[in-house]
């Protein structure tokens, strides 16, 4: 097979068939739905949940992750954190001219090693290649479908002292992102928080009762994802400085450059809003996990009149939060 | 969270700490009827007060203004201007601290420049420029030279680093500041009434503790070299009130682990190798003869003022009071644009958007609407 990828990989004829054949059915499995315009899938729920999110990141390979294996986890943690168990997924891509097959073949297989963990199926897919220049290596969207099974799922219906949960450390995924650049100039051992979710959490819905909400502070980060929830819901939410999991290596890079961790991105956390007498029950259920082994609780619903969302500092005066503005960029000094 | 900032923040050394500064403090109101007040010269130390909540905790008690130490903030509207139109040249790459991208000039930002296509790119680690010039040998790489002693000597090892490597497509747009020139300004215009300063704990390691003195020689005013950190900020403040009210002008060295009596010697014999005082253009100021560093003239190959031209007119006339913030005749929430015409997504002046600009800290951390 060709090492590169071709404007006529994208032409729909031969080195289109090939390309589908030996790359993507190779890795994702069922060839059968590829003979059609359209895969059909069965479903048993009377509602479902769709999603769909583009992956544009860079470098495409990072450590602990890649843009396959962060596009099959991004889509599963959003419809994960809305209730839903993911059932399928589709897959497009963007390929620009020149790009390796190898690097290529890498990225699918680990969309289907992730699929493979998630009970995912991706079952439909597309393919398109850009001249050298129109885009940055490849891009990579999924859309996800997932079901809501009877009786499971978060209440939307929020008290005073209902305890906020995170599942792990913040800003693990961005700085090593930013590390995996290599613009800093400083290695920094910190790898990628990417991963899929779905198993902690629907293990969190089925065990427990009281969950209010739950969300994967992704972009923007842990401060973004909670400002959205307090405005949304009208709540007052106060989250503790000292409570915050973050690691020192990305406390360090963020002291560095001028950066909040909790504006940084995250791309396997998520944010519990939890009964205040079940949020022990739903750390212990975070914990069994990998992935949730450093779940605790930061803050808690402190009224249900303002929509802000407020940070005590150890010295114990509170500020507010708000949305990130604007990108943030490294400072001078 | 990070045991360091643990011990740093930790409530209980923090705590009692803080109530402690506020009953001197309050010996001080007694002793002369009104609060202590100081000025914390570095724009991080603008940040650092506001985000760790010392400044909100200490409002009533003590009174910390912000002084001119954001070097974005400071640089001039017309060298700001200047800057966005050197970007605007033909094969060229601009490279640059962060905190300037959104800076607004006349017309445009540098951001806007970039959105427009033109090379500009923000560099995590600025010695990189000198690897961009060499990678890209039929581009101009011009790297903008904002801040004050604490990036400077960063400026300097670029300039070695070229000059090693026969770099000929690099050079700097220096616009650098120097602290003791500006002090000295606003202890002359005798405009804002001072019990001390909070000096930056940063820029001491590379002045020294010693390079002060002249506040008490000249001026009988206390500063005191200070950290970051939580515990830091409050026994910094501690040992200004204590100063103050000994009556007694002093120096005193609050980070003595990294702050030696003479400086980081090493540097200042890079700064003396490559660079000589010039005239700088101040933010609500105007020119303060030799408040800043340019390049002598045997490295002029190095100097973009010198090899390249920009023409800009007259800097647009705002409401934006940032000139008045710098010399701390003013809170960022008295200007009129504060929060309304002037916000972080749509700044008017550079004080907003700055990574340490005065009114970026009192906006993130500080505004009391809960």
């Amino acid at each position: 097979m060709e090492k590169y990828i071709s404007l006529a990989h994208g032409d729909g004829g031969e080195l289109s068939h090939r390309l589908i054949r030996d790359v993507f059915i190779e890795a994702f499995g069922d060839g059968n739905a590829a003979m059609f315009d359209a895969a059909s899938v069965a479903i048993s729920a009377s509602k479902i949940a769709v999603t769909t999110d583009s992956f544009v990141i860079k470098p495409i390979f990072f450590p602990e992750g890649s843009i396959g294996k962060l596009a099959v986890a991004g889509t599963v943690n959003d419809l994960a954190v809305s209730g839903a168990k993911p059932v399928y997924l589709t897959c497009g891509f963007v390929i620009e001219e020149g790009f390796p097959i190898a690097d290529l073949r890498r990225i699918v297989t680990d969309m289907a090693n992730e699929a493979r963990k998630t009970g995912v199926k991706i079952v439909a897919g597309d393919t398109k290649v850009v001249e050298r220049g129109c885009a940055d290596g490849v891009y990579i969207n999924t859309t996800g479908i997932g079901v809501y099974e009877a009786n499971i799922g978060c209440s939307l219906e929020f008290e005073e002292g209902d305890a906020i949960i995170v599942s792990g450390t913040i800003g693990d995924h961005g700085i090593a992102v930013l590390a995996a650049r290599g613009e800093l100039g400083i290695t920094v051992p910190i790898t990628s928080d990417c991963a899929s979710l779905n198993r902690m959490l629907e293990m969190v819905l089925q065990h427990t009762e009281g969950v209010r909400i739950m969300r994967d502070p992704t972009r923007g980060g842990l401060a973004t994802t909670l400002v959205e929830i307090a405005e949304d819901f009208n709540l007052t939410m106060k989250i503790n400085e000292l409570d915050l999991p973050v690691k020192k290596e990305v406390h360090g890079v963020c002291d560095l450059l001028g950066f909040d961790p909790l504006y940084i991105a995250n791309e396997g956390k998520a944010i519990i809003v939890v009964a205040a007498n079940e949020k022990d029950k739903v750390i212990d259920l975070l914990r069994e996990f990998p992935e949730g082994k450093d779940a605790v609780v930061i803050g808690s619903i402190i009224g249900k009149d303002k929509g802000q969302l407020l940070l005590e500092t150890p010295l114990g005066s509170k500020r507010l939060l708000t949305r990130l503005s604007g990108t943030m960029f490294p400072r001078i000094c | 969270m990070l045991e360091i900032l643990k011990q740093s923040s930790n409530p209980e050394i923090c705590r009692p700490l803080a109530e402690a500064v506020i009953e001197i403090a309050l010996e001080f109101n007694r002793k002369f009827g009104r609060k202590p007040a100081f000025m914390e010269v570095c724009g991080s130390h603008t940040m650092s007060l506001a985000r760790t909540g010392v400044k909100q905790v200490l409002k009533n008690e003590v009174n910390l203004i912000s002084g001119p130490g954001c070097p974005v903030c400071v640089t001039d509207q017309r060298s700001i201007d200047a800057m966005i139109a050197l970007a605007e040249g033909e094969n060229r790459i601009i490279c640059t601290f962060g905190d300037m991208m959104r800076v607004p000039g006349s017309a445009k930002t540098l951001l806007d420049s970039k959105i427009a296509g033109k090379d500009i790119r923000v560099l995590y680690s600025p010695v990189d420029a000198v690897r961009v010039a060499e990678e890209n040998p039929d581009k101009e790489v011009i790297f903008l030279g904002v801040g004050f002693e604490t990036t400077i000597p960063i400026l300097t090892l670029m300039i070695g680093e070229a000059e090693k490597r026969m770099i000929g497509n690099f050079s700097i747009w220096m616009t650098t500041k120097l602290v003791e020139p500006v002090l000295r300004f606003l202890l002359d215009a005798g405009e804002v009434n001072l019990d001390g300063f909070l000096l930056p704990g940063h820029v001491s390691i590379v002045l020294g503790e010693e390079s002060y003195q002249y506040l008490v020689d000249e001026y009988q005013i206390s500063g005191v070299i200070t950290g970051f950190e939580t515990a830091e900020l409050l026994s910094g403040i501690y040992k200004s009130i204590e100063l103050a009210l000994s009556g007694q002008a002093a120096i005193s060295n609050n980070h003595p682990a990294i702050v030696s009596k003479t400086g980081n010697q090493v540097i200042h014999q890079w700064l003396d190798k490559y660079l000589t005082n010039c005239d700088e253009a101040w933010r609500g100021i105007g020119v303060i003869p030799n408040s800043g560093l340019d390049l002598k003239p045997e490295y002029d190959q190095f100097n973009a003022k010198k090899r390249f031209t920009v023409d800009v007119g007259e800097p647009r006339k705002t409401k934006c009071r940032c000139g008045e913030v710098i010399r701390g005749l003013i809170a960022p929430n008295e200007c009129p644009l504060f929060g309304k015409a002037c916000h972080p997504i749509n700044p008017v002046g550079p004080c907003m958007v700055s990574a340490e600009g005065s009114c970026a800290a009192y906006y993130q951390y500080m505004r009391e609407s809960f």
